[in-house]
C-alpha cells in the first residue's frame, strides 16, 4: 500500500487547494494519520473509497480525542550585560515564558479496503476550537459505518458533524447536557439526588418543585408565611 | 379518511400493499417500544418502530441503558487496570476482548509475544468462538419460537467450555487472562488433555445439533429470505464477522491481518450465498467446524517454553508517546481497540471498536418490509452482547 505520503501527494495533485497534512506517529506502530483541513474533507474521502487502487471501502473505527487549552512554559536563557560590572561577562538570566496552546476537539477515522485487502489509512478532522466552533463534516454519506460511531461523539464530546442526517445523542439520555468524554468534565454532584419530602429535605425540595400556576382571584398556594 | 389515501402503500413497505377497508383507523401507523425488557432483545436494547398493520415501516435502536462510560474509565485506570474491564464489555467472549486489548497494547509498545503464549491464545480464542456460536444459536432458536430445548442443549456444552475457563484463570465468565506479552498462568498438562477432549467430542454435540435444526422444515420456512443483508450495503457499513461473511463477501482477519499464528493453521472462511437469518445461522455452524479444525492443529503443535516473555513490564509500565490500533476477529466481528499514549501510566485515550454495535447500524434496513416477529430473528442473527453496545 501507499505510504502516506504518497497518498497525500496523489490527493494534492488531484485537490491543489486542499489542506493536507500527514501526522507522524512517534510510537512503534508507526501508524501514521492524514490531517485533512474541513473544507475539502467530505471530496478527499469519497476519493478515497472509489480510487481504483486505494478503495478504502470500509470505516471500521471512529472516534473522538479531546485536547484541552495547555499551558505550555518555554525557558530559554537570555544574555544582558551585568549592571554592576558592565565590563565584564554578561550575565545569563532564565526567562520563562507562557504560551497558551489553544485546544481542539480531534476526529479520527480508520479505513481499510475489504477488496483489496489492506490498511489502515488513518484520517484526521479538527475543530477550530472545543466551544463556538467544534463542527466538522460528516463523512456518515460516504461511509454509512459512521453514523452510529459520529452519533457517540457528538454525545460524548460534543462534536457537530455537519451533514449528519440523524445527529441525536447515543448513549447519554436526551435531556443530558454535558460531554463526559471532555477531559475537563466535571460530574455534578447531586447527580442522583432525588428529594423525598422529610425534615430539612423536604425545604430543599422545595427549591426544586415547579412553580404552582397562580390561581385566578384567589391568593397563591404558599404565599402565607 | 378517504379511500384514495390509502391506494399507495406506504414508503418503506416493498411490496405489501394496503387492504383498502373503510374504517377510521386504517392507514393509521402504529408507534410501538420493543424494550428495554422485551425478553428478545438479549438484554436492555429498545427498538421504536412503527408499524403499518404488521409491516414495520421505520425502526429506531434506542442504547445507553448500560452505558457506563468504559472508556472514561480507561483513561483513569493504568493499562493493566484496563484489562479486567475488557472482560465486562461482550461477557460471551472476554478471552478475545482480553487477547484484542493485548494486541493493541502490544502494538503501542512494540512487546513480543512467546510462541506457547501465542497458541494459548489461539486455542481460548477458539473455544470462545465455540462458546459464543452456540450460544447464539441456542439464542436465535429460542427467538423463532423453539422455545427452551435448543438454547439448553446449547448452554450445556457452554458450561463445558466455561469449566475449562474456570480452572485455568479463577473464573467462569471474568477471565483477566492475557497480559501484555502472554499469558498469566500456564495452562497445565490435565487442562490441555480436558481441551483435548472437548476437542474431539463437541464435533459429536454438533452432528446432533444440525440433525434436530439445520434441516428442519419449519426453520427453514420461519428463516430463508427474512432479513437479507446485500453485499455492497453490509460493507458499507463496516458490518464484520459472521454478519459480513454471510452476505458472501470473504474477509476474515485470521486470514486477512493473519496476527498471532493463524497462518500456521489450515482452515477454511465459510461463505454465505444470501446473506438472509438462515445464512447467518449456517455460518456460525460452520465456523464452530472450522474452529474444531484449528483447535486440533492448535492443540497438536503446541511448543513449550515460557508463557510470559520475560522482558514484560506489568507494573511501572509505561508505553512511549504515540498511538496504535489494534484488531482481531472476535466471534461477533472485529473488535478493536485504539490506544493513544502521552508516556504516562494511563492511556490518554481509549477506544474500543465495538463490533455488535456498529452490525446494529443496518438493523433498520434488514427490518424494513418485515414483520415485528421477524425483527426478533433478525436482531437474533445479528448477535449482540449490550455490555459491549453501550460500553
Amino acid at each position: 500500500m501507499e505510504t502516506p505520503e504518497q497518498i497525500r501527494d496523489r490527493l494534492l495533485a488531484r485537490f491543489p487547494g486542499a489542506e493536507i497534512t500527514v501526522v507522524p506517529n512517534p510510537g512503534t506502530a508507526a501508524q501514521h494519520s492524514l490531517l485533512l483541513g474541513a473544507a475539502h474533507a467530505r471530496a478527499l474521502a469519497e476519493f478515497l473509497r472509489d480510487d481504483a487502487t486505494l478503495r478504502l471501502d470500509q470505516c471500521s473505527n471512529v472516534t473522538g480525542i479531546d485536547w484541552p487549552e495547555k499551558e505550555i512554559v518555554e525557558t530559554t536563557k537570555v544574555a544582558t550585560p551585568d549592571p554592576a560590572n558592565p565590563a565584564g561577562p554578561p550575565k545569563v538570566v532564565e526567562q520563562k515564558t507562557k504560551r497558551l496552546q489553544p485546544g481542539c476537539l480531534e476526529v479520527v477515522y480508520h479505513l481499510y479496503s475489504i477488496s483489496l485487502r489492506h490498511g489502515p489509512v488513518i484520517l484526521r478532522l479538527r475543530t477550530g476550537n472545543r466551544t463556538d466552533q467544534a463542527a466538522v463534516p460528516s463523512l456518515t454519506p460516504v461511509w454509512r459505518s459512521c453514523e452510529f460511531q459520529e452519533r457517540e461523539i457528538f454525545d460524548l464530546f460534543g462534536v457537530t458533524f455537519d451533514g449528519h442526517p440523524d445527529l441525536r445523542r447515543i448513549l447519554m439520555w436526551d435531556e443530558f447536557t454535558d460531554h463526559p468524554m471532555r477531559r475537563d468534565y466535571v460530574e455534578p454532584d447531586d447527580y442522583e439526588w432525588e428529594p423525598t419530602p422529610h425534615g430539612t429535605v423536604l425545604e430543599k425540595a422545595k427549591a426544586h418543585y415547579p412553580a404552582p400556576p397562580p390561581a385566578a382571584g384567589a391568593p397563591a398556594q404558599g404565599a402565607t408565611p | 379518511m378517504s379511500v384514495s389515501d390509502l391506494s399507495a402503500p406506504p414508503a418503506g413497505s416493498p411490496g405489501s400493499r394496503v387492504r383498502e377497508v373503510h374504517d377510521s383507523f386504517h392507514g393509521d401507523l402504529l408507534e410501538v417500544s420493543m424494550g428495554p425488557h422485551h425478553p428478545s432483545t438479549h438484554g436492555v436494547f429498545r427498538m421504536i418502530v412503527t408499524l403499518d398493520g404488521e409491516t414495520i415501516v421505520k425502526l429506531k435502536p434506542v442504547f445507553g441503558y448500560l452505558h457506563r462510560n468504559h472508556e472514561k474509565l480507561g483513561e483513569n485506570v493504568t493499562y493493566l487496570g484496563s484489562m479486567p474491564y475488557t472482560d465486562r464489555l461482550d461477557y460471551l467472549s472476554s478471552m478475545t476482548n482480553n487477547w484484542a486489548y493485548a494486541l493493541a497494547v502490544e502494538k503501542l509498545a512494540g512487546q513480543a509475544v512467546p510462541e506457547r503464549a501465542e497458541y494459548v491464545r489461539v486455542i481460548l480464542a477458539e473455544l470462545t468462538r465455540l462458546l459464543n456460536h452456540t450460544c447464539l444459536a441456542g439464542f436465535l432458536m429460542q427467538d423463532c419460537g423453539c422455545s427452551g430445548t435448543p438454547l439448553m442443549y446449547a448452554f450445556r456444552e457452554r458450561e463445558y467450555i466455561l469449566d475449562l475457563f474456570e480452572s485455568l484463570s479463577g473464573s467462569r465468565m471474568m477471565c483477566n487472562y492475557q497480559r501484555f506479552g502472554g499469558c498469566r498462568v500456564d495452562p497445565s498438562a490435565d487442562w490441555l488433555a480436558g481441551a483435548q477432549k472437548l476437542t474431539d467430542r463437541y464435533g459429536v454435540f454438533l452432528d446432533e445439533f444440525e440433525t434436530l435444526l439445520t434441516g428442519n422444515e419449519i426453520i427453514m420456512a420461519r428463516t430463508q429470505g427474512v432479513g437479507k443483508l446485500p453485499p455492497a450495503l453490509a460493507i458499507g457499513a463496516g458490518v464484520t464477522g459472521p454478519m459480513l461473511r454471510a452476505s458472501g463477501v470473504n474477509y476474515d482477519l485470521r486470514k486477512v491481518d493473519a496476527y498471532g499464528v493463524y497462518p500456521r493453521f489450515d482452515f477454511r472462511v465459510p461463505l454465505g450465498d444470501h446473506g438472509d437469518v438462515y445464512d447467518r445461522y449456517m455460518i456460525r455452524v460452520l465456523e464452530m467446524r472450522e474452529s474444531i479444525k484449528i483447535l486440533q492443529q492448535a492443540l497438536a503443535g503446541l511448543p513449550g517454553g515460557p508463557i510470559m516473555d520475560p522482558k514484560a513490564k506489568l507494573r511501572s509500565f509505561r508505553p512511549k508517546a504515540g498511538e496504535a490500533y489494534g484488531r482481531i476477529e472476535g466471534p461477533k466481528g472485529e473488535i478493536g481497540f485504539y490506544l493513544l499514549s502521552d508516556g504516562s501510566p494511563n492511556p490518554y485515550r481509549y477506544r474500543i471498536r465495538p463490533p455488535s454495535f456498529i452490525n446494529l447500524t443496518i438493523l433498520e434496513d434488514m427490518c424494513l418490509g418485515h414483520t415485528v416477529a421477524d425483527a426478533v430473528i433478525i436482531l437474533g442473527s445479528v448477535d449482540i452482547v449490550l455490555g459491549e453496545v453501550d460500553r
